[in-house]
Formats: C-alpha cells, sequence, structure tokens
C-alpha cells in the first residue's frame, strides 16, 4: 500500500498552508486525479481537498463578465442560463465531454488542471517524458493517431484533453490565482504551456498556486457561438479535433471572430491567425477555409495523425459556416 | 393455451434477474472463505529474453506479505509448457507474461508488493507484428476446433483468368479484446489434496479436468463452482495462466487465495482476437453465378502454443462455387496466445468473405441481396451433405422485405441528409449448430417440485433460464416447480458455454433426464454421449443462417459514423425465450458495429506492447451510437440439431454484422474501408465535400 495523508481545506488560507507540504497536491472532483493515483502515476504524499472552499459561485462582474467559482461542478456550469444564453459554445463544450455522472463531480479548476490521456503517459510500464523525465517519448515513433499536430517537441506529443478550456481560450478566460507570493492573474489562452524541453510542466502554475476562479469577461459575440466535437463514437470519449468559435458579421462580412481548438495540441489553440485572417473577409467558406488553412499551415503532423489537418479545416470551415455563413 | 405452450418459446423474464439487480447474485470474487489471502500477479516488462535475477527482498519486507512466488520458488506443474505453464522457465514470451505473484493478506499489500518486485531480464530483439509477407509465414496442422487446413476444389486460377468479373480485394481485422464487465477471478481453497476454485469461467466441468492436469490431480479432486459469471466472450472458455497461479499461490501459503485480473492485465493475460490480412479472390459470370472463390487467410499465434483461427471455414459452405481455395497461414510472434473471441473463425472471415461478395455486387451492377440468392447451393459445398435446415434466402428476402431495401438506389455516395451522408448494406451471416454431449440430474422433490442439476453456466445469456423453461416443458409442469441448479463441476460432464451449442447441449440431456424422470423413479442421471454421436454421423450439414440490414449516416466533414438503423433476421431453430433470444441477437449485432467502427487494440512495434489496454481507450459502442436495432426470427423446424430444435444464437449476431456496416459505409461515401475499423481519420479527406 501506498499510504497518502488527506486533509480538507476550509477557506484558501488553510489550503495554501496544507498545499505548502512536500508533494502535496490539492483534490478537486478527483475524476482525472484518482485515476492516476489507482494507476501508480501520481503519487502524492498528501491530498489536499478544496472542495469545500466556498468557491462555487457564478457572479456577474462590474465589467459585465462572469466570475466562475473553481470549485464550480461542470453539470452545473453547463446548466446555468446566463452561461447558455451568452456563452453557448461552453456550455456545449462541457456538455460534449466525459459523462453525466463525471460532470456532476468534476469542478471548473479540475477540468483545466487534468492531465493529458496520452496511452503512455497512463502506463507506468512504460517511458513517458512527462511522467517519468529523460525516459524517452515512445509515442512519437508508437501510438500517435490521436495526438498532437501544432507545438509538439521532440520531449513530447501529448495533448491536452479539456473541452471545456477550448471554449474557455476562445473566449479570453481569465485564470485567478492565489499563492504564497498573493493573488494573480493569468490569461488562460497561457495557462497552460507547450511542452518543449519540460514536458512534465503542463501549466505556468507553481506547485503552491490554488485556481479560485475563471473569468469570463463580456463579449457580445459569445452569445453567438458554437463548440463542436469530432470523435469516433457518439459519447464518451475525448475529441479527435474539437473547435469553440464566435462569429460577429456585419452585412456580409466578418468584423470580429474567436477560434479555438482542442485536440491538436499541448493547451487549447487558441487560433490568433486564423482570427487575424477572417476579420474584414467575407464571410463565406472560401475565406473560413483560407482562415483554417492560415492556422494550420503551421502543423507538423506526426506519421499517423495527418488526418488531423484536414479534420481540423473541415471542421473550423463547418463550425463558422454554421455561425455565420 | 397449454402449459408447454407458455412456458418454452415464450419472453419468460431471467429467474436470476431480481438478485442480480440486488447485488444478491454472488460473482466468483465475492464469496467469503475464511482467512483467505490476496494474491497480485507480477507480469514481464519485456517481450522477449530470459529473467537473469528476481529480487523479491523489498516485496517481502512490506507490511502483510505472506510470500512472492516466481519461476524459482512455485511449486511444480505436471504440465510445463504453453500458456498454462507458468512460473515453470526463466524465458519470457510476451510482455506482460506472468513472471511472479505476491501474495498478502489484503489486496492493497498484495498490489504493492508485486510493484515491488524487481526483475532484470536479458532481453533478445522481439517482432510483434504481423504482415503477410512474414518469413515465418507456415501451415499449421489444422484450424480449429478441428479442421482441414487448406482446401481446394476444381481449378479456382483458370476459373479466375475466364471469369467475366473478378474481384481480388485484400482485409485486415486488426487484435481485439473480448473485455467482459467481470474481470477474471478465481478464489483457490485446498483441503488436503483437494481444490476448490470458485471461478468465473464459461465451463466449469471442461476447467476441472485442465487443471487437474496441470497440478498432476485426479478430476474429481477438482471442483470448480462458477455460480454467476459476469461476460466471457470466448475468453473464459479456456482456464487462463492466474487460474494456476491461484491454485499454487494457495498450495504456497497454506491458505484460501483470491486472484482478480486487472483491468489491464486482461488485455495480455485472457486472450484476443488474431489479427486477420484476408485475400479474397471471386470470379463470375455476368449473371452474378461465382466460379470461383478464393480465400486466403494470414494471422497470428505466439511462440507458447499454436492457435489456429479457422478464418475461411464459412468460406468453404456459404456459397455454391466449382472451383474454391481455402488457406490459413500462421506466424509465431513474441506475443500473447490468441483465443476464442465472439465467433472465432466466422466473426472475422465473414467479414473479408461478405464485403468481397458486396463489391462483387457492385462491379456486376446487381443488387447485393440478389446476388447472395443466385449463389445460394443444393448442397453443402463443404461437405456434400444436405443441410437439415437452410434459410438464408428467407432471411434476406424477409429483412430486404422489412428494411426497405426494394427501393434502395445502388449508386455510392449520392444519398445526402444535411452534411450527413446516407447509406445501407447488407450481408449474410452464419454459424454451426454443434451438439457435444452432456449429463444432467433430475430428481423429484417430496413437494411436488423438480430439481435438476447440471454443470452448464449461465454467463449472462439467460441459460438458466432457458434450461428452466426446457425442463418444465419436458416436465408438463409450470415453471416455478423447478429449480435448475448449475455452475458447478460436480454436477457431472457438461459442455462449456461456447461455440453457440450450451443451449443444445445440455437443454438435450435436461430433457432426457425429464423424460427419464416422468417413465419411473425419484432421481434419475441422463448422459447423451450416444445421442450426439449418432447426431454426428448424420449425413447431414446443420447451420444457422441470418441476414444483416444496417444503414449508416457519415458526416461529410468529419469521416464520423452513426448507426440510426440496424435489422437482423436470424434462422436459428427454434428461439426458446423470445426475451433473452432478441438479447443475445442484438448484443452480437452490436458487437458487429463495435467491430466495425471501434475496436482496434494498438500495437506498439518497439515496445512490444499494446498500448491501449482499458475501457478508456479500447472503445465500445454507447447507447448514442444505435439507435433503432432490431432482430427477427424466422419460424424454422429442425428436428435433426437436438429435441428442443434450437440451433444455438450465442453468436450469429456478430457474424456478417461487421460487414454489413462496411458495406454501408461504402454505399453512403463511396470509399472502401478494406481495414477495420472504419474510423473517421480513415475517412476524412476522402469524401465529397
Amino acid at each position: 500500500m501506498r499510504p497518502f495523508g488527506y486533509e480538507a481545506a476550509t477557506d484558501t488560507t488553510s489550503a495554501l498552508a496544507a498545499i505548502a507540504r512536500p508533494e502535496a497536491k490539492f483534490l478537486g472532483g478527483g475524476t482525472n486525479l484518482v485515476d492516476l493515483l489507482r494507476l501508480g502515476v501520481e503519487t502524492p504524499a498528501t491530498l489536499v481537498d478544496v472542495t469545500r472552499l466556498p468557491l462555487d459561485g457564478i457572479d456577474p462582474t462590474p465589467g459585465g463578465g462572469l466570475r466562475i467559482g473553481a470549485g464550480v461542478r461542470n453539470s452545473v456550469l453547463a446548466a446555468d442560463p446566463e452561461v447558455r444564453a451568452r456563452y453557448p459554445a461552453l456550455a456545449q463544450a462541457l456538455l460534449s465531454g466525459a459523462s453525466g455522472q463525471i460532470r456532476n463531480w468534476a469542478t471548473t479548476a479540475g477540468n483545466l488542471l487534468q492531465r493529458t490521456r496520452c496511452a503512455y503517459f497512463q502506463d507506468v510500464t512504460k517511458p513517458c517524458n512527462k511522467r517519468d523525465p529523460g525516459s524517452g517519448c515512445p509515442a512519437r515513433e508508437g501510438d500517435h493517431r490521436n495526438l498532437a499536430i501544432l507545438g509538439h517537441s521532440q520531449q513530447c506529443v501529448a495533448t491536452h484533453p479539456s473541452d471545456m478550456a477550448v471554449a474557455l481560450a476562445a473566449f479570453d478566460a481569465v485564470v485567478h490565482v492565489v499563492g504564497p507570493a498573493g493573488a494573480r492573474q493569468i490569461p488562460l489562452a497561457d495557462l497552460h504551456r507547450l511542452p518543449a524541453d519540460e514536458p512534465w510542466l503542463d501549466t505556468v502554475l507553481d506547485s503552491g498556486d490554488l485556481v479560485v476562479a475563471v473569468e469570463l469577461p463580456a463579449l457580445a459575440m459569445a452569445s453567438r457561438s458554437a463548440y463542436r466535437k469530432v470523435r469516433g463514437r457518439a459519447s464518451f470519449e475525448f475529441a479527435l479535433v474539437s473547435v469553440a468559435a464566435a462569429l460577429e458579421v456585419d452585412r456580409g462580412t466578418v468584423r470580429d471572430a474567436r477560434l479555438a481548438l482542442g485536440g491538436v495540441a499541448h493547451k487549447p489553440w487558441r487560433a490568433f491567425r486564423a482570427e487575424e485572417a477572417l476579420r474584414g473577409a467575407p464571410a463565406s467558406a472560401e475565406s473560413f477555409a483560407r482562415a483554417a488553412d492560415a492556422e494550420l499551415e503551421h502543423a507538423e503532423p506526426l506519421r499517423d495523425n495527418g488526418y488531423k489537418v484536414a479534420l481540423a479545416r473541415n471542421t473550423i470551415v463547418a463550425t463558422l459556416t454554421e455561425l455565420g455563413g | 393455451m397449454s402449459v408447454t405452450e407458455q412456458v418454452l418459446g415464450g419472453p419468460v423474464d431471467r429467474i436470476e434477474g431480481g438478485d442480480k439487480v440486488q447485488g444478491q447474485a454472488k460473482y466468483a470474487f465475492e464469496y467469503e472463505v475464511e482467512n483467505v489471502a490476496y494474491a497480485s500477479l507480477v507480469v514481464s516488462p519485456a517481450a522477449k529474453g530470459t529473467i537473469r535475477a528476481i529480487d523479491t527482498t523489498n516485496a517481502l519486507a512490506a507490511p502483510g506479505v505472506l510470500a512472492v512466488l516466481t519461476h524459482e520458488s512455485a511449486p511444480e506443474l505436471a504440465e510445463k509448457d504453453g500458456e498454462l505453464g507458468v512460473l515453470q522457465s526463466p524465458r519470457i514470451a510476451y510482455r506482460g507474461q506472468i513472471v511472479g505473484a505476491a501474495i498478502a493478506e489484503s489486496l492493497e499489500g498484495a498490489r504493492e508488493a508485486a510493484r515491488l518486485v524487481r526483475i532484470e531480464i536479458d532481453e533478445e530483439e522481439h517482432d510483434v507484428v504481423l504482415r503477410s509477407d512474414h518469413p515465418g509465414l507456415y501451415k499449421p496442422d489444422q484450424i480449429n476446433p478441428s479442421n482441414v487446413t487448406d482446401t481446394e476444389d476444381g481449378d479456382v486460377e483458370a476459373a479466375l483468368r475466364s471469369a467475366a468479373v473478378t474481384i481480388d480485394a485484400t482485409y485486415s481485422t486488426p487484435p481485439e479484446h473480448n473485455n467482459p464487465m467481470e474481470p477474471h477471478a478465481t478464489i483457490a481453497v485446498w483441503d488436503g489434496e483437494g481444490l476448490t476454485l470458485y471461478d468465473s469461467d464459461q465451463g466449469p466441468y471442461s476447467y476441472r479436468g485442465i487443471v487437474a492436469k496441470r497440478l498432476g490431480l485426479e478430476p474429481q479432486q477438482v471442483r470448480v463452482i462458477a455460480t454467476h459469471v459476469g461476460g466471457g466472450f470466448g475468453s473464459k472458455g479456456l482456464p487462463r495462466p492466474h487460474v494456476i497461479v491461484a491454485a499454487l499461490a494457495a498450495k504456497h501459503v497454506g491458505r484460501p487465495v483470491k486472484l482478480a485480473v486487472t483491468r489491464q492485465q486482461m488485455f495480455t493475460l485472457t486472450g484476443y482476437r488474431t489479427p486477420t490480412i484476408q485475400r479474397l479472390q471471386l470470379g463470375a459470370e455476368p449473371d452474378g453465378r461465382l466460379v470461383a472463390i478464393a480465400h486466403d487467410v494470414v494471422e497470428q499465434t505466439s511462440t507458447l502454443q499454436e492457435f489456429a483461427e479457422q478464418t475461411a471455414l464459412a468460406t468453404r459452405m456459404m456459397y455454391a462455387s466449382p472451383s474454391r481455395r481455402t488457406t490459413h497461414r500462421l506466424v509465431r510472434l513474441d506475443v500473447p496466445t490468441p483465443s476464442w473471441m465472439r465467433a472465432p473463425g466466422e466473426c472475422p472471415g465473414m467479414y473479408a468473405l461478405e464485403s468481397a461478395l458486396d463489391e462483387l455486387a457492385i462491379e456486376l451492377g446487381l443488387d447485393p441481396v440478389e446476388l447472395r440468392v443466385r449463389n445460394e447451393p443444393e448442397i453443402d459445398p463443404a461437405t456434400g451433405n444436405r443441410f437439415s435446415t437452410r434459410n438464408l434466402v428467407g432471411c434476406l428476402r424477409e429483412g430486404a422485405e422489412r428494411f426497405g431495401w426494394a427501393d434502395r438506389d445502388p449508386t455510392p455516395g449520392t444519398r445526402r441528409d444535411g452534411r450527413w451522408l446516407v447509406g445501407t448494406g447488407v450481408a449474410s451471416s452464419t454459424y454451426p449448430a454443434r451438439r457435444p454431449p452432456s449429463t444432467a440430474r433430475a430428481r423429484r422433490e417430496g413437494d411436488g417440485t423438480y430439481t435438476i442439476e447440471l454443470a452448464a453456466v449461465d454467463i449472462g445469456t439467460g441459460a438458466r433460464t432457458v434450461l428452466t423453461q426446457i425442463a418444465a416443458d419436458a416436465l408438463e409442469v409450470p415453471l416455478d416447480r423447478v429449480r435448475v441448479r448449475i455452475g458447478d463441476s460436480a454436477f457431472g460432464q457438461a459442455s462449456v458455454a461456447g461455440g453457440s451449442m450450451g443451449t443444445s447441449s445440455w437443454g438435450a440431456a435436461v430433457v432426457k433426464a425429464c423424460r427419464m424422470l416422468r417413465a419411473g423413479g425419484d432421481e434419475v442421471t441422463a448422459d447423451t454421449s450416444e445421442e450426439a454421436e449418432a447426431a454426428g454421423q448424420e449425413p447431414l450439414s446443420k447451420h444457422s443462417f441470418g441476414a444483416q440490414f444496417v444503414e449508416v449516416r457519415v458526416d461529410a466533414d468529419t469521416g464520423e459514423i452513426r448507426v440510426p438503423r440496424m435489422l437482423g433476421v436470424f434462422a436459428c431453430g427454434r428461439i426458446l425465450n423470445a426475451k433473452t433470444g432478441r438479447s443475445q441477437f442484438i448484443g452480437g449485432m452490436t458487437m458487429g458495429v463495435s467491430m466495425a467502427l471501434l475496436e482496434e487494440t494498438i500495437v506498439d512495434p518497439q515496445l512490444g506492447a499494446f498500448v491501449n489496454h482499458d475501457l478508456a481507450m479500447y472503445h465500445v459502442p454507447v447507447h448514442a451510437d444505435i439507435q433503432e436495432i432490431e432482430a427477427l426470427w424466422l419460424d424454422e423446424d429442425d428436428p435433426h440439431v437436438n429435441p428442443m430444435g434450437a440451433k444455438g444464437i450465442g453468436e450469429i449476431g456478430i457474424v456478417g454484422a461487421a460487414a454489413a456496416v462496411a458495406n454501408a459505409v461504402h454505399h453512403a461515401t463511396g470509399v472502401r474501408v478494406r481495414d477495420l475499423p472504419i474510423r473517421p481519420d480513415k475517412l476524412v479527406g476522402r469524401l465529397a465535400g
């Protein structure tokens, strides 16, 4: 048996004190962490349960946005009337993830901080630079059909599995963090890292940091947004490719756009190049395709995942067409 | 309505259904045994080599650890070869092979101790990839269960040369894993020289003999109890190595030992379907009549023992043709030994044959239902015998009528519903109706009830319920007057729950026992050896048949495939329980969709390992994947198969289903994917926008 300590924090202060212990980890819904404990991938000395912190509100902000508590359950967030009306892609993304039972338990911060589902990462009998630095990345030559096409490195070709984070990245969400040095804010699109030479680091957070909220800014065009998730079976599968998009069209011309991709990189991939290409372009399938190409020309597919380039392109075009073509 | 008519064939609820939903039905691992210890397996991290050293120091020092068995410390087996020759040698034949077992006071302690065992291996270069040009390909002496490896009738090459239309296509299927819901589990309890196993398996009686032989015991020294089993799909048809480990571990520590295989370990230790590479050549006259069929199969086995899947067997009897060749070639790889899985042989073989037939129909410009009807044989081409009953044409016609096939436009890739491309496909289905012997005991109780005992096993199929119906029918009493006890090798010789022959074999013994009891006495034992042998010598071919119809929708942008509609029509003799029978059929059909679209165990050539090894990564359909699924059956009176007239329905539902899906995908898209599963990555970029 590998014993570990368990402590239930009741406020931010006690949570930060507890996480300062050696090899301590925060426990939210546990829908990924507990699996990884069972698999031996995660071996914390202490779990600090943060689900009793008063972080379960969804509140309007003075700027007209929404502040989502880190402990808000995925199913609660998906059902929130404000979210459904003003950020439909976020509700759709949440509902496309996992199963009803898991969504009832998974938290907002936990969803953001879940680990990759790369098969090698999850199997302690196999090498993996993310789990065991320096051991190698067998996925590069082995099974990578569902791994990254953008931003990967020699060290790691894993993808980030979250659907929710893709929609949040598209909407310029900001992550509120408190740590030993105080509070700070991180744009969601900057929260997750590319693997580079340190694939064991998923995010820019320090080990003593606690995510307390995610703030959605006011974004009028988000009320006309969509999340499209492509997968082999109809439910309960991570995305091959996903697209979160919002479009503002005026008399046939794209005024503004938000676009993010899931299933293609080590982080939710905000498609800034595609957005740039869309602004001022006619709202047509042709310009949607050109925008997709502007983003995807930087793709570096591996031996068996080149299909994701065509899949992402088609899905971007289909989603934008549905929104405003 | 007489009692008899009510009882047999009716939609009788599962007798143990209430127990199961209330958690009262006891599965192997749940038996409470005094003083029990737990075992956890240590498995090889390398695919090939020899163990140089195995260090159990840390494991033995862990709290609550009783022992660690390795090849150095394990008791000697009477037979040391093959998959069941566990812990008898330092040689490693595949990654994940059992190289040790930690035994502790708790399950958690055993798992941790297993993790602490250190193994040093002199690794050798491994080879785990099946390919059709592998230099190690060889011709096995026979294919399963006992068929000739190759057949050749007429001059196939000449017929192909002169045929008006030919098809030459190669189809491949990946390794697939059975994945029953209940993992394989055993509790081994020694009492002196006697061994009792509470086990999750498909054949308590056959397990008894195999386990006894390995351990150097007499069969009567071993008792195997399998009261409730949560699925097997072939993977529990033969004892797996963990059963022997549990027995050795219990012997070694002098206490009962519980051992459950983990889901991850099930991907190496409990069998799987071999990958197949199948070349199909068909030659036909312009009217569709076949003049040549060639089915050449390449598949794998392990270095430990041979398993020769009978992939082209159905091709020998399915359609008429003056010339025909079937061949099977194997290669021994550094992999776990393949085993039985969901209609072994017929399932992968009919995927290829029925896909090729669809390609031929398109080449001929002939309706695929009509093509099959035109090639209906008068007699069994494999044996020259008559069929006891053969209603393939009836199934095709009835299915076509009900599915609305007549209006089908054969042109591929032309029907759209928004972004969806829509298509339909058909395939034939077949499975042999076998009937091995079984024994059964029938007893008249003092209170007007009857007890039937036999070593049958209900792996979730409804066997217990159907046997109760059969007994009530034979005794002409209401169902609630009959109690059927199964799942215990002590009840005597009985067939395994496999090969779609359980009900046929067990039911015949139950009927015989009940008839004997009605003739006199308070307790009788029936043995159907003579009847089974006589039936085997009849010059008749006995098979079930069916037809599968599928509608698919393929997203033109993404290649996502969904199945809105599926219909199977089957002719399997008499259906004994309309409710559990329907479940068997649609369960098999769903597994066929699963095979066509999702199931694949991925091989990593460099690590010599399976990559995906849990249900998060090895996918089967969810409810949302299949909307409308229905199974129907034709009334069929076949007195030759057994006294019930039932041919067995456990496996026919999956046969042909994958081909019907693949054919529908082609009809929808115009793209023919010949290597399963058909996933979005194989379609995207190839579809008409």
